[in-house]
Formats: structure tokens, sequence, C-alpha cells
């Protein structure tokens, strides 16, 4: 046991699976000499080497186009896409490939392929630096997207996506990266996919996020619990395919659901949330649902980015309109 | 590394099937028959296959008359222990290893059933889109370096492939990584209507190698012992030496692109016809008359034989049963999630399982 951010809860998950499994490989930009530009896969080249931890050419599109083939014939590649705004150069081996050689194969050719990429705003970065594309990839047929929001989750959940048989697309909060520590064990352990966690228990109303808004919510949850509000959080950790069953638990519980991410709001994560309560538990809700999101718009730079990055003083304000319809 | 080497096409064997007696001593007789088997075989299935698609029996494909050479001589330069990755213009190179034909007729009558490679045959579903599995390829190459396995990897695609940052990713790749890939280019001449001229400012496709630091071919890909040793030869050092190579096939789409495209909005008949001069399985027969002494027997006892095996193939195809609706959600994942399980149950609701 020892205490890690979350960077260094993946650095561990890459060590330990590799060390555990020689199927594993990482392939990206500066992952090998330099350790990543963000450190996550620092110390590996020296433990495992230049063929297990490959420093590749400049080229998004064969990184993951050469990791598809590699997960083809049985590695357990991992790529690293230096930021989330350069994954789209990749787009069409995921889109194209990696989502679909399981169906195209009949079955003979299954693609264990795990993209990773910091992910999302509130670090005050450069254009292209801040982007929230998971709605992107979650409406790829055949992809499973994961977005942890803790140390103690981003080692478990990349231990199980490493050990999926199909691709996944891993996506980490970059403001997460080493923005508090906690205690994650050392060794293998596994948080599965497709279930979500109860952060927090309520009666009153639930939130269901991921990600960098489970802080912020958690925030917002504790200033309403002053006020006698009573919230539930849900984080999906995996946000598809995406634990139903948990949301409309919880929903049927509160009756209430407000639905935060930092991902544009039109064809976003939380319009897929709203259309399962809706088709599974409308009428145990008592107010309609609200959305707190990041708006239909780039990524603003950083003068900007706290109006349209979610805060807790905007999901505050959700929940009150919420809670006085 | 010589530009002006890597422009020079190879053939061994001319229009009139004489062959260089010195290159074609490593080719066994016996070889050189499955050759023949392997070329007319492909251009039956696919004339066959032509003629259902008029009829409605099957949907669109693409017509591989005039690369049958290219197409088989490449299949056959691959060990068994190799990787195929071919696109969609490659049922020569596709039955050399081991694609079954009638397989062929099902993908073509739109039942994905029939893309299913044949288990454990390092041979990847053919590749729409147009350069992709270069990359794929160069994926399969790394895994071969990191697990020390001595085997090679071989793509196989066409002239339009070569503008795909694909194609130039995936060579730089192997160059940086010294892998045992060979990239094998079809230059049929077209890319459906754009022509070899409009699709790069360079004189030849193999020359381009010379920029990424690694070998580069240019063979006359009628010339099947052109292609075979070429190819071979190529596949050997990728193998060995970890020596990655672009090889490019000359050849000559003699047939629309697809049967749903009209060639004839974009070439001239005089440059099919001279094609059609050029035909590969026309040089190999006067070669195999010239040296084996092949006859109008001999050519007719063979096309009556490939012809019957086609019939039956197609007639086994006919008798298939239809897949079942629910079959969309098959192979979707490994392990099936609830979102497809739900919807897999919907259509079993709504349309029921058919009623065979
Ligand atoms: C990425 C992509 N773009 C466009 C197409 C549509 N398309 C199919 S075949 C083709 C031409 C391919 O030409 P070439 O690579 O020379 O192969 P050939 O058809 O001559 O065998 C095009 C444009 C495609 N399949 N994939
Ligand atoms: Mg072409």
């Amino acid at each position: 046991m020892a205490r890690l951010s979350m960077v260094e809860a993946i650095n561990a998950a890459l060590r330990e699976k590799m060390a555990a499994d020689d199927r594993v490989v990482i392939l990206g930009e500066d992952v090998g000499v330099d350790g990543g530009v963000f450190r996550a896969t620092v110390g590996l080249l020296d433990q495992f080497g230049p063929w297990r931890v490959i420093d590749t050419p400049l080229a998004e599109n064969c990184i993951v186009g050469s990791a598809v083939g590699m997960a083809i014939s049985g590695l357990r590649p991992v790529a690293e896409i230096q930021f989330e705004g350069f994954m789209f150069k990749g787009f069409d081996h995921i889109y194209s490939h990696a989502s679909r050689m399981l169906r195209r194969s009949q079955g003979v050719y299954n693609v264990p392929l795990v993209v990773r990429a910091p992910y999302g705003a509130g670090v005050r970065a450069l254009e292209h630096h801040s982007d929230a594309p998971e709605a992107l990839f979650c409406h790829v047929p055949g992809l499973k997207v994961v977005i942890p929001s803790t140390p103690y989750d981003a080692k478990g959940l990349l231990i199980s996506s490493i050990e999926d048989p199909d691709p996944v697309i891993f996506l980490e909060p970059k403001r997460l990266y080493r923005l508090f520590k906690e205690e994650v064990p050392d060794g293998e352990y596994r948080v599965p996919l497709g279930e979500a966690r109860i952060v927090r228990e309520g009666n009153d109303l639930s939130i269901i996020t991921y990600g960098g808004m489970v802080s912020v919510c958690e925030r917002a949850a504790q200033h309403l619990s002053e006020e006698g509000v009573d919230v539930e959080i849900v984080d999906l950790r995996t946000v598809w395919p995406f634990d139903a069953e948990a949301i409309t638990s919880s929903v049927s519980k509160t009756g209430r659901a407000t639905i935060v991410h930092e991902a544009p709001r039109s064809f976003g994560v939380g319009a897929e949330i709203a259309a399962t309560i809706a088709e599974r538990c409308l009428l145990s809700l008592l107010a309609p649902i609200k959305r707190v999101t990041g708006y239909d718009v780039i990524p603003p730079l950083a003068k900007l980015e706290e109006y349209n990055y979610p805060t807790a003083d905007r999901v505050i304000r959700a929940v009150h309109e919420t809670m006085q319809f | 590394m010589d530009v002006n080497k890597m422009k020079e096409m190879i053939g061994f064997m001319d229009p009139e099937g004489r062959v260089d007696e010195e290159v074609f001593k490593g080719i066994p007789e016996e070889l050189i028959h499955r050759m023949y088997r392997l070329m007319i075989f492909t251009r039956l299935c696919n004339n066959k296959a032509l003629s259902l698609q008029r009829q409605g029996r099957v949907g669109t494909l693409a017509s591989v008359r005039g690369q049958e050479a290219a197409n088989v001589g490449v299949g056959l330069a691959m060990e068994p222990g190799d990787w195929f990755l071919p696109s969609f213009r490659e049922y020569g190179a596709q039955f050399a290893r081991g694609v079954k034909a009638i397989d062929l007729f099902t993908y073509w009558s739109g039942d994905e059933r029939g893309i299913k490679p044949p288990e454990n045959s390092r041979v990847l579903p053919i590749c729409i889109t147009v350069g992709s599995h270069l990359c794929h390829a160069v994926g399969i190459a790394m895994q071969a370096r990191i697990r020390d396995e001595k085997i090679a990897v071989l793509s196989s695609s066409g002239d339009g492939s070569t503008s795909q940052g694909d194609f130039h990713e995936a060579l730089n790749f192997a160059a940086v990584y010294k892998l045992p890939v060979v990239f094998a280019i079809q230059n049929n001449g077209w890319a459906i209507s754009v022509p070899f001229g409009k699709q790069t400012a360079t004189e030849t496709i193999s020359q381009k190698a010379a920029a990424y630091d690694i070998d580069g071919a240019r063979v006359d890909g009628n010339d099947v012992f052109a292609v075979y040793l070429t190819v071979k030869r190529l596949l050997d050092a990728a193998r060995n030496d970890h020596r990655p190579a672009l090889i490019e096939l000359v050849t000559y789409r003699m047939d629309d692109h697809t049967t749903a495209d009209d060639a004839s909005r974009y070439r001239k008949r005089e440059e099919v016809e001279a094609w059609i001069e050029k035909d590969p399985i026309d040089r190999l027969r006067k070669f195999l008359s010239r040296k084996y002494g092949w006859d109008e027997k001999k050519e007719e006892e063979l096309q009556a034989a490939l012809t019957q095996e086609v019939e039956e193939t197609v007639a086994a195809f006919e008798a298939e049963s239809p897949p079942e609706p629910t079959d969309i959600f098959n192979y979707m994942y490994s392990e099936e999630p609830w979102h497809i399980r739900e919807q897999r149950d919907e259509v079993k609701r709504t349309v029921g399982e058919s009623s065979r």
C-alpha cells in the first residue's frame, strides 16, 4: 500500500501488467526515454527494454494502426496518444478497424487493445489539449470507454482494460493526474469494467457523473448537505457500456437526476443517460432531468475556461432548481 | 540505395512465354502447374461471380481479371507461417493462402459469414478502407520482432493506396524498426477513374522506397515467375535479415473497377485491348507449351475440371441457409454486454428466428 497520485497509479498498473504478462507492450510518442510527457510511463523503458516500451515516430495513425496489428497477432498493446486532441489522426483505425476486426473476422481475430490518452480541461492548456471527446468513442459499436476519477480506480480499471479481450479507450482526466493522492494497493487488483461506483449515498437527488467531474460534484454535494439536501453520486467509471442498473436503481430511489460531464452537451453521454432514465424509470421522476455540462463550444483557452468547465456552483444551482421544481 | 535500380522493371518471361533459363531454374515444374491452375481457377471464379452479379445472385464485386499473375505469384511466395493482409482485389492470393472460393461467393452475396478467414491461417479479412492494412502489417511485423519470431508479413494493396498517409507512415515505421514486412503494390494503372499518372508524380511506385531507405523493386506483374521469385526473395530478406521492402507489380485491371462502375467513362478501349494482348494467363500457357508440350487437349481437360469445381462451389454456395437476423449482433464484443443482449432480444421478439 502506498499513497499514489493518479498518474503514479497508472504507472503502477502498467508496470505490474508488463511484469506479469509479456504480451503487454507500450507504444507512443515520447513514452520511452522521456517516460511520457505526463510521466505515466516513467521507468518502464529501463525495466522492460525498447521492444516493450516503444518510442514511435510522430504519427498517431500508425501508432493506433500498428497497435491493431499487434493485438490481432497476440500482443496486448497499450498505445498512448499524447493528448486527446490528437486521437483523431488515429480515429480511423479505432473506428474502422479496432472496433470491427472481431466482427469482420467472424470471431477469428479479437483486438485486445488499450488506447490511453490524457483527457479533458481544467489545466489551462493549449488549444487541442482540453477536449472531452468521449461521446465520439461511445458512439462506435464495438468499443468500451473508461474514464477513472481516482488513483485507486485508475489502476484497477487500467488493469481490467489491459486484460479485456476487446478494444478499450482509456481517457485519463489530466486535471486529476496530480490533484490528490490516495492509498493504492500494491500488486494487481481489478475494478471491473461496466460497474459504477456509488461515491456517496443520498436520498433526495442522484448526480450521475464520471472523470474529472466527480470531485466537483463531491464538493457540491458537501455544500448541499449542509443545506439539508441529501445527494447521491454515481460515478460511472466505465462510460460505455455504462452501468444502467446503477443509474436506474439510484434514480428510482431518489426520484431526481442531474447529469454532469465536462464534454459538450448536445449528443453527449448525458443524453444517453437521460434516455436510459426515461426508458427505464420515468415514472419515478419527481422533476425533469437536468444536465450540467460543457457548452457546445470549442474548449476555451485559460481566461474563459472556468465558464465552460462545470463548477460546483453550477452543479449546486442545477440541484436547487431540480429540488424546487 | 540506387533509385535507378529500383525503377528498373524486373521480368523473366516475355509476352511469348520465353524465359530467362538461368532465373527460371529456381521454380519446380509442379509449382508452375500449380500457378497455372490457380490463375485459371481465379479467373473462372471471377467470371462466374460477374455473371451471377448480372443475374442479381450476388452483389457488387471487384473483378481481378488481368491481375492473376500478380495475385497468385504473391500468394504462393509466402510461407505458411507468414501473415497475409489482402485488400479487396486479391482472390488469387487468398486462394493460394487457403481461403475457400465458396466463402468469396458467400461474402459477395452480402453474407458476412463469408469474410471469416480460415482459422490459424494468418490471413486477415480483406481490407476495404484503402491502405489501412499497411499499418496493421507493421504492427504484426513489430510483434514478430518483439517475440523474435522468424516470419514475414505481407500486405497487398493497389496503386491508389500509395497516396494514403497509412502507406507513408507504414513504410517509415517499417524502416525505423527494421521490420520483416513486404508491402506489395498491385499497380493496375487505375484507382477507379484516376490513372496512375494522376495518383502520383513519381515515375514508379518502387522508387518511393528510397525515401524511407528500404528495399524497392519493380516487377512485370503479368510475369508470374518474376512476381513469385522477387516477392520470395524479398520475403526471405525480411524474414532472415529484417529488411522491409516495397514491391511494385505492374499489371492491369482489365474490367470495370467494380460491377457498379463503367470504365468506358474514363478510359479508352484501345488501352484495355493492348493490355488484353499481355494477358498473364496466355503468357504462362505459351510458356507451358514451349517448355512442357502443353497442348489443347490438356488445356481443355484442365478448363473442364476447374469449371466443374467452380460450378460445384456455386451450387454449394446457393444451397447455404440464410443467416439469422440476430447474427447482426454476433462478434460485436468477445463477451456480450447488456445493451447488445437487449437489442438481440428485441430482434428476436420482433422478427423472430427464421422458420428453418
Ligand atoms: C479510404 C478509402 N477511400 C476511398 C475508398 C473508395 N474506393 C474503393 S476502391 C478505390 C480505388 C482503389 O484504387 P487502388 O488502390 O489502385 O486499387 P484497385 O481498385 O485498383 O485495385 C476507391 C477510391 C475506399 N474504399 N477507401
Ligand atoms: Mg489500382
